[in-house]
């Protein structure tokens, strides 16, 4: 198995508050792995450090074999063409239609023809279980579990190998949020992903994760698969997974 | 009500009695507020050396107070806002405001960067969101911009014709009118029209995708904010800002015109001209050169607020304020410069 991202010894401040003091992670090839923690313990910002958003202080991290310390320009945008990224609230572009918010990242890197693209955009549509009459309405007309499964077909434009996944199902209802697993591992199948997951929802933990990092106070308490976790020593994936393992 | 109470209980003389009842019997609903009210009279009570006993048998009411009880010993009181001296928020406004001087200097180099970019090779600038944005900010102003240059022709001319009309020195409105409204009226009143309509969409629409992580989503798909948002805006408006000043110029002669003929009886022929005769050419250049400058101050300064619109809604509706109010306040500042240095140089 090769890794996808490597993470050593990252440590992050925010003004004077410590985030992360040194975590240590590895993302295989073809899996589902899941960053979980108390809310505030730094998954999303250990997330948009990953995605190149914001900084970290020391330690280094590596995507796709460039390391992101001091990364060229260059090299920092042919890595963006090779991730997805599924943001919370989707974060479609408002003034474009999804159809547009699809295409969008055909038009400013490929030399396709407007047919071509029309036919991916069209196949990613449907793909992720949106019907194509869908495809021209605005982000503002569609509901919430539309809006995600619509930035997931924009992530999924350009067919990248890495997909980056903050909290896919929060704001769903449950039905949606079971749909929306089962999504993430049908594309998994069908695409061949790697998928990164920031996840508070137990029942899609169980359902999708391969492996998990958990992160807690600062460190990371436990990575590996969720068969072991019940041997971990913490509080809070004993607070956290009790009602499941007992 | 408890207030009332309060009062009640205050005046009455206590320094003759050693224990007191609170009776409770008859209380059919009892809220955690009377119950802090209670507890706090029973810890009043216990400060004279008063015993209390409340004759409670209702085990609602019994729980409630001894909830509060429990939360009483166990929390501390909220923190108080911390007070701080006169000279300490001095020093920390100023502090913030050194900090917004950086942040603004590293947007401005920021904005160097990508203009270094553009200026690369003809295929890096984004032409197809410039002409977006020249409709959007400035071809839309048009009607507004036309309309308020052309009333305030009127006024102006209207007010300086009852003074010139006393004189018997109507013809010199034309040279006034003339003057006035080339050189400061006219690229004064489109910036500030500008300002407070495209300068604030500049901000509200850039603060709404930073919430949106809109912003967020293009970084991470390799398309740079400044290229495709920032750019183009401030752009745009430098390039139409000197038209729409021109506009601004013929509507406001042209409220002149009307008001010398109807009030003065100068034939428009006339008015044009003395025109063509007394005003030089330099006063429309100048005024017209005032445009890209107001424009790129008005741009810059929108979309510098927009991106510092923090997460929440709030944030949106202050950064706006705070943009219109500062362009409005940098463009007059840049027009009292250029009045000194064209002063200074004759013209």
């Amino acid at each position: 198995m090769t890794s996808m991202i490597e993470v050593k010894d990252v440590k992050t401040i925010f003004d004077s508050r410590v985030v992360h003091d040194g975590l240590n992670l590895t993302i295989n090839q073809g899996e589902i792995y899941g960053l979980i923690g108390p809310s505030g313990c730094g998954k999303t910002t250990l997330l948009r450090e990953m995605v190149m958003l914001q900084e970290f202080n020391s330690g280094s991290i590596e995507v796709l074999g460039h390391k992101l310390n001091n990364i060229r320009h260059q090299e920092a945008q042919s890595l963006r063409k090779e991730w997805g990224v599924l943001f919370q609230a989707g974060a479609l572009f408002s003034s474009l239609t999804l159809k547009e918010n699809i295409s969008l990242p055909l038009i400013e890197y490929t030399d396709l023809s407007k047919e071509m693209i029309d036919e991916i955009v069209e196949f990613k549509i449907n793909l992720v279980g949106l019907k194509s009459a869908d495809a021209l309405l605005y982000p503002s007309q569609i509901s919430g579990g539309m809006k995600k499964k619509a930035a997931l077909a924009r992530a999924l434009a350009m067919d990248p190998k890495l997909v980056f996944l903050d909290e896919p199902t929060s704001g769903l209802d449950p039905i949606s949020a079971r749909d929306f697993d089962s999504l993430i591992l049908k594309l998994r199948e069908l695409l061949g992903l790697t998928i990164v997951m920031v996840s508070h929802d137990l029942q899609s933990i169980y359902d999708t994760l391969d492996r998990v990092a958990i992160i807690d106070e600062k460190k990371i308490v436990y990575e590996g698969t969720l068969d072991n976790i019940k041997h971990a020593k913490s509080e809070f994936i004993q607070t956290f997974f009790r009602g499941n393992y007992e | 009500m408890v207030t009332t109470y309060e009062k009640k209980i205050d005046k009455i003389n206590l320094s003759k009695v050693n224990s007191v009842a609170i009776d409770l019997e008859d209380v059919e609903y009892f809220d955690t507020a009377a119950s802090i009210f209670i507890h706090s009279l029973v810890k009043k009570f216990q400060k004279k050396s008063i015993a209390t006993n409340i004759i409670a048998s209702n085990s609602d009411i019994l729980d409630t107070l001894k909830l509060v009880e429990k939360s009483k010993k166990t929390s501390l009181a909220l923190p108080k806002a911390s007070q701080k001296s006169f000279l300490n928020s001095i020093g920390e406004k100023t502090y913030l405001y050194y900090i917004g001087f950086l942040s603004f200097m590293a947007f401005l180099g920021k904005l160097f960067a990508t203009k270094i970019y553009y200026l690369k090779s003809v295929k890096n600038i984004r032409f197809k969101e410039i002409a977006f944005e020249i409709n959007e900010s400035a071809i839309k102003a048009i009607g507004i911009i036309a309309l308020t240059s052309f009333l305030i022709g009127l006024v102006v001319a209207y007010q300086s014709a009852f003074q010139l009309k006393i004189y018997g020195a109507n013809i010199f409105i034309v040279d006034m009118l003339g003057i006035s409204i080339l050189r400061e009226l006219a690229p004064l009143m489109t910036a500030i029209v500008i300002a407070g309509r495209s300068g604030s969409a500049f901000t509200a629409q850039i603060g709404a995708m930073k919430i949106t992580e809109e912003l967020d989503a293009m970084r991470t798909m390799g398309f740079d904010p400044y290229i495709f948002l920032v750019m183009p805006r401030i752009i745009a408006l430098m390039i139409t800002m000197p038209i729409l000043i021109f506009i601004a110029d013929i509507m406001g002669v042209f409220g002149g015109i009307l008001v010398a003929h109807l009030d003065l009886d100068i034939t428009p022929q006339l008015f044009i001209e003395r025109f063509n005769e007394v005003i030089a050419a330099k006063h429309f250049f100048i005024g017209i050169l005032k445009g890209p400058f107001f424009a790129f101050l008005i741009a810059s300064i929108g979309v510098y607020r927009g991106l510092m619109v923090k997460d929440d809604t709030q944030s949106i509706g202050f950064n706006t304020t705070k943009s219109v109010v500062e362009s409005i306040f940098a463009v007059i500042v840049c027009d009292a410069i250029f009045s000194i240095i064209f002063t200074n140089m004759g013209i």
